[in-house]
């Protein structure tokens, strides 16, 4: 990663500043020590509303997932899960969320690079059309897919109520990650030094083998991991796009709201525990990426 | 050199319409489709249904529901904010990381979460709520809560970097002037972050008026008392009739419009283009 000559002083700002992947993915980075200080007592006051505020919103709630979820001990726990409608529903859920993950390296990547190196009319339109996933609320998402791969489909397919359409709402709303960690990181890599791999008889592959995608994998996998994250949590996009058909299109969170629903908390929270899990291993994944790139980057 | 140009533009060409076809059938296209079939009949059905007592009163509940979690959202966000970057305290890194979390959970959790916390029958802290007259779960309360739980991180997220690079020098030096605490806030540091703050706040609206997951568990979805935009959307598609799949549509276009303009707004007046949120 370059260093960007000059755009505020050093002290001011972490000298990884320029590794857009990291603030960018979730693993911001806080100055240390020379700009921050210590607390006075007005600040003290109001971290610890600020602190109260935040543990009656998220921390208490999701320990209480954990707490209820550990309710009638280990046994039932593994019982909850190795049911086998639950087992297929996390089978379906993990397995299209690599799946879409792996397309979103390929593709997310050649996003970005279209997004940042090519230049033609309506690319700023592309730009909007990234985040609109981000953006547009889960249910519609669903609607929107239903539109076009739906039974009233204009490409004549209809993949309504097959895993099919778990891939394509799993697609759907990862679309922005990995382009959004990666673009940043992009900008920041001079073309001139693809320029001077090329003069020096290097293949279009081997420069972006050997000179691009070294620089781009941190963002790569921040992006790759926020995806995962997202696809295995996803609801909203799939009530009316995948039928929830047990056994069948059925994906973890829906398992979670049908226990819900039948008042079977303990098994929910069960549920709901590794998807917790894996979020926050997804986040701590991405602190250590940041940090990683903070120091060699 | 002549062969390497001629690679270039093959490859740029390649992947040019690979990355313009790929999200023309994932997202323009598809989008383009519901727009269409909002107004497939024309405008008078349309009209006809945002007249409906059931949308009006979705759209108020979520509108109102939205407000109130971006105004919690505004003012924990920028303190905390403040807090983060500004001063050192023990487990600030863990808090720096944990604010995150809002946005790697699944709604479904969230709900959840909620629910084992907040319900009057059997939550931690419901009981005791309902005992002094305050009803969370299936109640508005309940969908304010779930709405700024999921929308939480986004003020923060947009602050944190323009607070980073603004640096203390400013805030110092009116200090050292004699400014109290809270007029070099107004002063100084509000105006330095004043754009951040307003992409954050569009971007938690946006995410705040679609929540769908969350806002489903915790308030029951019961027409004209907790029925969001969003849930009427789920309920009138999946019944039966034109009316009904019209209110849907109509619905729905409202809120890929709202979320739209609120991209557009972000991604227009945004400063440095090209760099994420």
């Amino acid at each position: 990663m370059t260093q960007r000559a000059g755009v505020v002083e050093p002290p001011l700002l972490e000298p990884d500043d320029t590794a857009g992947a990291a603030t960018s993915s979730g693993g911001r980075r806080l100055p240390r020590g020379r700009s921050a200080t210590s607390l006075t007592p007005t600040s003290g006051l109001g971290l610890g509303v600020a602190l109260l505020w935040f543990s009656l919103l998220v921390l208490i709630p999701l320990t209480a997932v954990l707490v209820q979820a550990s309710e009638g001990g280990w046994s039932a726990y593994w019982d909850a899960l190795r049911s086998p409608q639950t087992l297929a529903a996390l089978r379906l859920t993990v397995g299209q969320a690599i799946l879409v993950t792996a397309v979103n390296v390929f593709m997310g990547t050649a996003i970005a690079w279209v997004l940042v190196r090519d230049h033609f009319p309506g690319k700023q339109v592309l730009e909007v059309v990234i985040d609109i996933p981000l953006a547009l609320p889960t249910i519609v998402a669903g609607l929107v897919l239903l539109s076009l791969y739906g039974p009233s489909s204009p490409l004549g397919v209809n993949w309504a109520n097959t895993s099919v359409a778990v891939f394509l709402a799993f697609l759907f709303v990862t679309l922005p990650f990995i382009v959004r960690t990666v673009q940043p990181v992009l900008l920041e890599i001079e073309p001139e030094v693809e320029e001077a791999a090329a003069s020096l008889g290097a293949t279009q592959f081997t420069i972006f083998r050997r000179v691009i995608l070294p620089s781009l994998t941190p963002a790569i996998a921040s992006g790759a991991a926020l995806s995962f994250c997202r696809a295995i949590s996803e609801y909203g996009s799939l009530v009316l796009l995948s039928g929830n058909l047990p056994y069948s299109t059925e994906v973890a969170s829906v398992r979670i709201l049908s226990y819900i629903e039948g008042d079977k908390l303990t098994e929910a929270a069960a549920v709901a525990s590794i998807l917790l899990i894996v979020a926050l291993v997804v986040i701590v994944t991405l602190d250590v990426i940041s940090r990683r790139v903070a120091r060699y980057g | 050199m002549g062969d390497t140009a001629v690679s270039r533009t093959t490859t740029q060409w390649t992947l040019r319409v690979l990355v313009v076809g790929y999200l023309t059938l994932l997202v323009i296209w598809p989008v383009a489709l519901v727009a269409r079939e909002t107004f497939a009949h024309g405008l008078a059905p349309v009209l006809d249904a945002l007249r409906q007592p059931e949308v009006i009163f979705a759209f108020e509940l979520t509108l109102s529901a939205a407000f109130w979690a971006v105004v919690i959202n505004t003012i924990f966000g920028v303190g905390i904010s403040l807090l983060l970057v500004r001063y050192t305290f023990p487990g600030r890194r863990t808090l720096n990381a944990l604010v995150d979390l809002p946005l790697a959970v699944s709604p479904v959790v969230v709900g959840l979460a909620l629910v084992l916390v907040y319900s009057g029958r059997t939550g931690w802290l419901g009981g005791s709520l309902e005992q002094v007259g305050l009803q969370v779960i299936y109640a508005p309360p309940g969908i304010i809560l779930a709405t700024a739980f999921v929308s939480m991180p986004l003020v923060i997220r947009e602050v944190v970097p323009v607070l980073q690079e603004i640096g203390t020098e400013q805030e110092q030096a009116a200090s050292s002037l004699g400014a109290s605490g809270l007029q070099t806030f107004v002063r100084i540091t509000l105006p330095a972050i004043r754009w951040a703050l307003l992409y954050g706040v569009v971007l938690s609206l946006a995410r705040s008026l679609g929540e769908f997951g969350a806002v489903k568990i915790v308030s029951g979805g019961v027409a004209m008392r907790t029925q969001t935009a969003t849930l009427l959307v789920e309920e009138r598609y999946q019944q039966f009739g034109a009316v009904n799949s019209i209110i849907a549509y109509t619905a729905a276009f409202i809120l890929a419009l709202i979320a739209v303009l609120a991209l557009v707004v972000v991604t227009s007046f945004r400063p440095d283009k090209g760099t994420p949120r």
